[in-house]
């Protein structure tokens, strides 16, 4: 092996970088809407026909959505191995939680409407609202304590300790910056739901979907600001200080890393950043528009593009960071110091530039068969098969 | 209180893998079988067949969703439960995970929805290749999974990096085409071929015994026993296959397997039965097959396998050498790049042992201060408890020759008796539905409990890769797996036999129609062959 030389550690680092955020926003695009749909599925839906017409816009979907997530974990797992270690550890209950949820939703899915019991189809849809509302909550809550640090340190065999007793490790979680941190991402989900249930039904469902949705993209945009007001004037940020070199081994106590005022000092330095948080707030807004004159295809394109921005934005005015310590600043987790080797990158990259965009055609194919309207019809039709 | 997380991850960890498992290898052999009745159905336009893929569909995507649910436990949780381990190798083992999310799981979520929700959405043929892309990715899954549970049985293409304090890959294509993970991969396939060729003729002589369905029912038998037939003689060879790889990389799980103590004269004698005793260090009452296990371990008549006192033996050397290699670690890091020649060629030398020396964690906080008894007793752990293994092997295999005469038997039936069956063996094949599940479990417990005290083979002992939690926790998260799980295997069985008994929904209508025309399309032929009559 001595290809992968001809890539430098330094620009794979960056690549994956830039995976990783585009893992993150596949997922908020695809699974986003599911998650969307779920905690709307009470308010949408007020009769087993309509929840059932909600269900099947993403029933046929919902699989290869979630796959996002668990490639997600397996791409962190292979490219960024400590922060797989870390933050999965440290962010052990809620994660179990999110697990929870995400074990739960593909089985309402598939056993709600299997049964004709009202208490079953009940249950199910309570399970379908807690597993699409509470990990997009927790998701927006784990990226708030992302940007504020997390306490934990290195051994010198770099093992992993965090500091503070077990259930602080959760309660702590959810300090006022981090829920509003949460209240960002679940009223952005909610939103996207909105605009893909406006795309893909009709009747009452649409009209309620639309409604919802276009509160749901106001409360988005503006928690976004606020949460970056508070960054502004509230919340510390990071930096590397010292020599460092950004090809070296994957070691976090080999940098020297200290506080500084706010993270955003990061847009006087690369300015061009600024384009992500205007993406969000714009899209933000446009979505609004669009779900309150009706507009369907541009609406969801619209409420992509807010995700895009606001994730985005969290990632570009960290970098290089991805995982700070709050207690030991030191064993901060950036770009540098926390990938797999040289080689291990090279070769998911390889398989990556073959893959995704296989695994894109063949997506945007089934989108393409499954095109069209979820009707009231569909659903009564097609009892046997519908979920 | 380290040791209790230790215990309770690993038993988090059985549980939630073995759990998995449950519905692991009924989507592998499943969705090949619905994928081939569909083929027929495509080639020949009978309805019949058209129903078949419809109603076991339906089975496949009730067991289907509980895989990936419970799947996604076990992609996070070496992350949660398995911190250092997960550090410590995530540059090798990683990489087959993430592969598997892009090469083969996208591709069975994103087509299995079509395969329900496509029917009337797709051509025949367009719904022929999801139903075939589904059943591809299913399988290609299980090769990648395999891939990295085989680099932890048996851990080539990697090696330590002292600067990093973690195993780096250096040869992708080794830990690609590695012996044992080749070899569990087609042993686990099988297994899950078999698995779902016990369920087709278990479900379909329910049918049969009932009255019911008897045009699907014995067609189903059909496919299954044809496809078992190859599965179970499959399984049987390639799981020996497995055997002969273990000579090489696992030579204590092989040795604790056989309940071999000493070692013998090559070749070496198979124990049919016995009892093995750990304390006393001898297998009693032993009934040896002679020359067998030398056949199957060497497939030689000359090569010595190393029996389990031999092999604490070596262990006991590769701590010592390990020892140095940790003491030349720590200098290393000491002086990062600055290291001097003779420390560094020391760590060369020793580095594959460093592992060994973790094993002494369990006694002292630093590897070089252990006592000589320390040392003895860290070897003396490199063996795993012999009698669960021992048993769970033979029960196993037992069960694996079962299936091939259980297959043979329905096969012979199928093919030259018209597809009769007799009520005795109707019964006998609903009653061994579950068997080819405990096969399965008991082949898992083999691998993975054969394989202490390691997690990585020679590399990192479990003991260390835990994460840093608290009893409370893990607890916490172990009684909420347990808790959930039980209540999602009672929804899912409920519904499977709700299925099962409610039966597949037959087109009375399509099917006379297609008759009609098909007794038309004969009645206007010479010749007109009988046998071709639907027996409708």
């Amino acid at each position: 092996m001595i290809l992968h030389d001809l890539v430098s550690y330094e620009f794979l680092r960056v690549v994956w970088w830039g995976l990783l955020g585009v893992l993150l926003i596949g997922f908020a695009l695809t699974d986003g809407f599911d998650m969307g749909v779920g905690a709307l599925l009470p308010f949408v839906g007020q009769t087993d026909v309509e929840r059932r017409v909600a269900i099947n816009t993403v029933g046929p979907v919902w699989e290869g959505n979630q796959v996002w997530f668990i490639l997600g974990g397996g791409a962190i797992f292979a490219a960024w191995p400590p922060l797989y270690a870390v933050s999965f550890s440290g962010f052990y209950l809620a994660m179990f939680v999110v697990l929870a949820a995400f074990i739960v939703r593909p089985v309402a899915f598939k056993y709600r409407s299997k049964r004709d019991d009202p208490r079953w189809r009940n249950a199910w849809d309570w399970a379908l609202f807690a597993s699409g509302a509470v990990p997009a909550l927790l998701f927006g809550v784990a990226v708030g304590n992302v940007i504020q640090g997390v306490p934990f340190h290195f051994t010198d065999d770099l093992h992993t300790i965090y500091e503070g007793a077990w259930y602080m490790k959760f309660i702590g979680l959810l300090d006022p910056f981090s829920i509003l941190a949460g209240v960002v991402s679940l009223s952005m989900l909610v939103m996207h739901g909105g605009a893909w249930l406006t795309l893909k039904t009709d009747g009452v469902v649409q009209d309620r979907a639309r409604d919802i949705g276009a509160i749901a993209a106001l409360v988005a945009v503006g928690t976004y600001v606020l949460a970056g007001l508070w960054m502004a004037v509230g919340i510390d940020g990071f930096r590397i200080v010292g020599d460092y070199v950004t090809n070296g081994p994957s070691n976090p106590l080999h940098f020297e890393v200290e506080r500084t005022s706010s993270w955003l000092t990061a847009y006087a330095d690369r300015p061009w950043i600024a384009i992500a948080p205007i993406m969000g707030v714009v899209g933000g807004l446009l979505t609004y528009l669009g779900l309150k004159a009706g507009r369907e295809v541009s609406t969801l394109l619209t409420s992509k593009m807010a995700i895009l921005g606001v994730i985005s934005s969290v990632g570009l005015t960290m970098f290089p960071f991805i995982m700070p310590s709050s207690s030991n600043p030191q064993s901060s987790l950036t770009v540098w110091n926390s990938s797999s080797s040289h080689l291990t990158l090279f070769i998911m990259l390889v398989v990556t530039v073959i893959f995704v965009p296989l695994i894109l055609m063949y997506t945007a194919w089934v989108y393409k068969v499954l095109w069209g309207k979820v009707t009231v019809a569909d659903v009564t039709d097609n009892s046997n098969s519908a979920y | 209180m380290e040791f209790g997380i230790v215990e309770l991850s690993r038993l988090q960890f059985a549980m939630t893998a073995m759990y998995h498992f449950l519905f692991v290898p009924l989507t592998l052999g499943l969705s090949i079988l619905v994928a081939i009745m569909e083929t027929v159905y495509v080639m020949t336009n009978r309805p019949i067949w058209r129903q078949m893929t419809k109603f076991w569909g339906t089975l496949f995507g009730i067991n289907f969703v509980l895989g990936v649910a419970t799947g996604i436990t076990m992609e996070f949780q070496f992350g949660m439960n398995w911190s250092y381990y997960s550090h410590y190798v995530g540059d090798i083992f990683g990489a087959p995970l993430a592969i598997e999310g892009l090469m083969a799981f996208f591709l069975e979520a994103t087509f299995v929805g079509l395969f329900f929700f496509g029917w009337d959405k797709l051509s025949k043929v367009a719904h022929l290749i999801v139903t075939w892309l589904v059943a591809i990715g299913s399988n290609f899954s299980a090769l990648w999974i395999l891939i990295a549970n085989g680099w932890m049985q048996n851990p080539v293409g990697a090696e330590f990096n002292p600067m990093t304090m973690r195993m780096e890959m250096t040869d992708f294509f080794s830990v690609l085409f590695n012996e044992v993970a080749q070899a569990k991969f087609v042993h686990t396939v099988s297994a899950g071929y078999v698995t779902a060729s016990v369920f087709v003729i278990g479900v379909s002589a329910w049918y049969l015994l009932r009255g019911r369905h008897s045009e699907l029912a014995r067609r189903s038998i059909t496919v299954g026993a044809a496809f078992g037939v190859a599965a179970a003689f499959s399984v049987v060879l390639l799981g020996d296959e497995s055997g002969y790889s273990a000579t090489h990389s696992q030579k204590m799980k092989l040795a604790a397997i056989e309940g071999m103590w000493e070692t013998h004269p090559a070749p070496a004698p198979f124990n049919l039965i016995g009892f093995p005793d750990q304390q006393a260090r001898e297998t009693q009452y032993a009934i040896e097959v002679p020359w067998v296990m030398g056949l199957i371990g060497t497939r030689s008549l000359t090569t010595v396998i190393p029996g389990i006192n031999e092999l604490v033996a070596t262990a006991e050397e590769r701590i010592r050498s390990g020892q140095i290699a940790y003491k030349a670690l720590l200098d290393i890091r000491e002086a990062r790049d600055a290291a001097d020649p003779e420390t560094k060629a020391a760590f060369e030398e020793h580095s594959a042992d460093l592992g060994f020396a973790f094993l002494l964690k369990k006694y002292v906080d630093n590897p070089l201060d252990a006592t000589d008894e320390q040392i003895v007793a860290a070897a003396n752990d490199t063996v795993p408890t012999v009698w669960p293994l021992f048993w769970a092997f033979r029960l196993m295999v037992g069960l694996g020759f079962g299936f091939i005469g259980t297959m043979l038997y329905f096969f012979y039936r199928a093919s030259f008796r018209g597809m009769s069956f007799p009520r005795p063996a109707l019964h006998l094949a609903v009653w061994m539905i579950p068997a080819p599940w405990l096969a399965a479990e008991l082949g898992w417990f083999v691998a993975e409990f054969g394989r202490q005290p390691w997690t990585v083979d020679g590399v990192l002992p479990t003991a260390m890769s835990v994460s840093a939690l608290s009893v409370t926790e893990v607890t916490m998260t172990l009684l909420g797996f347990v808790l959930f799980y039980t209540v999602l295997f009672i929804i899912e069985m409920g519904l499977m036999l709700k299925y099962i008994r409610k039966g597949p929904y037959m087109d009375v209508e399509e099917t006379e129609a297609w008759n009609e025309r098909h007794n038309n399309r004969l009645a206007g032929r010479k010749n007109a062959d009988a046998i071709a009559m639907p027996a409708e």
